[in-house]
């Protein structure tokens, strides 16, 4: 068996026991992403010589007693949104094209501290603004599942990298389901955390008040190790939470005895597949086995969640992503006159379609005149979906529910239409608007043989409801991941 | 509201945006805008009256420091990401006459 197959965590442990190196992991992902990413393409950025030599330094570390944590010498890929100091950061943009950032994010920054060995970056939707990883400037991602579907978005890389054991690991970033839904759609179990878990410090960003940045993995207790060695208070955010908890990985536990989950009726209805649904439901039902409590309840607004993220998400965006000028850093067009045109033209040839629209619609819903009407009237929805949350888990420790209305579409179906390729984020939406955090797991696969995700959403601070919930669910399932996947592999 | 993405409108937004459509870019972005706006009008179904606008989950605050330098001078570095420099500054067109 390759050491790929291994979880995060039983990997660490065999280097620990010095059964196997940080150097060999490397090199058998590095030969696992030279069989498998000609075909994916879930990689964006390899740098194998930084990472093997690196690996040799882990090793050195972990010999001398230095790095103890479970991920020391275990092999990550981040997706590219993520800054590293000297490796290039593209946002899947070709206005940042050969940027190379002069500084590494928190997040990156705790995981090198527990000792991970980085392979490279992940491809994603440009600037993280898609569903299905289409929209980056460097071509699609495909999922190892069937080549001819999408991996969904925007983490789409660092889910199928995931999936197809080219890491160990990956780190992603949710800002209306982007770690949530490729999980899904590929078969791997991902976390959105509390808003301000994790440091957004190095993050490039897209919608600053709904971004967080989470694990990708193969399983609920990698995810808990990862998320326990990414997430800090950090000053240099200034959304930063100190929080109580950072032991996330004692949430591993088998016992969901009295567990209080509430089912969304309004999740279930029109739009969701038929199979997905009754995946969903199974799943419930095997968590009511173990002792849960299941009820169902109208959670209210969902149809609200879309329209109200879109304006929030593109007016933060436009803001945000006026920093790309081509003036410090990434393109600038070829020839122009004066100030104002360099700007414009960079910036009209530097960005992808799906960013354009999305600045566009954000410059228009905060400008003089539209302002009360689109983007005041999204934050009072906001606060409204929020409320509802709250009277929620007054009564639920858990909401159960669907992560996406179907499975992973077919390569190219989606981006011809915009409103239906945001509406696959239906179910994920709300969790970045009431900064909750949410867990997406495997439950089942369809009659396609395509992967069905759950998700698991938690008050504020409740990861280990999460945590516990999805882990006692995982622990009564086998799954065929590895046999599934074998026409690829 | 959605018929207020006229031409004029377009060109408005292009300004603030700093975003210069070819002529079937516009079209396109124009038709998908006036799609978006449609069904985030949707919004209006909802009476929001008396509820405050939240802009943050949490209630969070200016968080202050000392304003002491602890990055090291990274000129260099960050000038190589740059298109255009000249004597360790960025080079621009010239803005004023």
């Amino acid at each position: 068996m390759s050491l790929m197959s291994l979880t995060a965590v039983e990997l660490g442990k065999k280097i620990q026991a010095k059964e196997v190196t940080a150097v060999e992991a490397a090199r058998e992902a590095f030969l696992q992403i030279e069989r498998m990413d000609s075909k994916l393409h879930c990689m964006i950025t390899v740098d194998k010589e930084g990472a093997l030599e690196r690996a040799e330094k882990v090793q050195e570390g972990i010999e001398k007693g230095f790095f103890k944590g479970p991920l020391a010498g275990v092999p990550v890929v981040l997706k590219d949104n993520l800054c590293t100091k000297g490796m290039q950061t593209t946002c899947a943009s070709k206005i940042l094209y050969h940027f190379k950032p002069t500084y590494t994010a928190e997040a990156v920054k705790n995981l090198e501290q527990a000792g991970a060995v980085i392979l490279g970056k992940a491809n994603m939707d440009e600037f993280a603004m898609g569903s299905t990883t289409e929209t980056s400037f460097f071509g699609v991602t495909k999922n190892p599942w069937n080549l001819e579907h999408v991996p969904g978005g925007s983490s789409g890389g660092s889910c199928a990298a995931v999936a197809a054991e080219e890491c160990s690991y990956a780190l992603g970033s949710d800002t209306g389901g982007s770690i949530r839904q490729p999980s899904a759609y590929c078969g791997v179990t991902g976390i959105k955390p509390t808003y301000g878990t994790v440091s957004r410090y190095g993050l490039i960003a897209y919608a600053s008040s709904l971004d967080q940045i989470g694990p990708v993995a193969k399983d609920v207790g990698d995810c808990a190790a990862v998320l326990e060695a990414i997430a800090s208070y950090d000053p240099k955010d200034s959304t930063s939470v100190k929080r109580k908890d950072y032991d996330f990985t004692t949430a591993l536990v088998e016992d969901v005895k009295g567990l209080r989950i509430g089912i969304p009726k309004d999740y279930f209805g029109v739009g969701l597949d038929a199979e997905v649904r009754e995946s969903i439901l199974q799943a419930a039902k095997v968590l009511e086995g173990q002792g849960a409590v299941l009820e169902e309840f109208d959670l209210s607004l969902v149809e609200y969640a879309i329209p109200a993220y879109y304006i929030i998400a593109s007016a933060e965006a436009s803001s945000n992503l006026a920093r790309f000028d081509g003036v410090k850093y990434g393109y600038r067009t070829k020839e122009y006159e004066g100030l104002h045109q360099m700007y414009k033209k960079s910036r009209s040839e530097g960005f992808g379609a799906e960013v354009k629209r999305r600045i566009m619609l954000g410059s228009f819903v905060l400008s003089s005149g539209y302002y009360d009407a689109y983007y005041l009237k999204a934050l009072k929805t906001k606060a409204l979906i929020k409320q509802a949350f709250d009277r929620a888990f007054e009564r639920y420790d858990v909401i159960l529910a669907p992560v996406a209305p179907t499975t992973a579409p077919k390569l190219k179906e989606s981006l011809c239409d915009p409103i239906q390729m945001y509406l696959s984020d239906i179910y994920t939406i709300a969790a970045n608007l009431a900064g909750l955090p949410g867990i997406s797991l495997p439950c089942g696969i369809d009659s396609k043989g395509l992967p069905i995700g759950m998700q698991l959403l938690g008050d504020c601070f409740q990861e280990k409801k999460l945590i516990r919930a999805a882990y006692t669910f995982e622990r009564t399932r086998t799954y065929e991941r590895c046999k599934a996947l074998k026409g690829v592999l | 509201m959605a018929n207020v993405i006229t031409d004029e409108m377009m060109e408005y937004v292009g300004i603030l945006a700093k975003l210069e459509l070819s002529k079937t870019e516009r079209e396109q972005a124009k038709c998908d805008m006036g799609r978006m706006l449609d069904y985030i009008d949707k919004l209006n179904e909802l009476d929001t009256d008396g509820v405050e606008p939240m802009s943050h989950i949490f209630p969070i605050h200016n968080v202050f420091r000392e304003d002491i330098v602890k990055n090291s001078d990274e000129r260099d570095a960050m000038l190589a990401n740059a298109p255009k420099t000249k004597d360790g500054a960025y080079k621009v067109p010239k803005t004023i006459e």
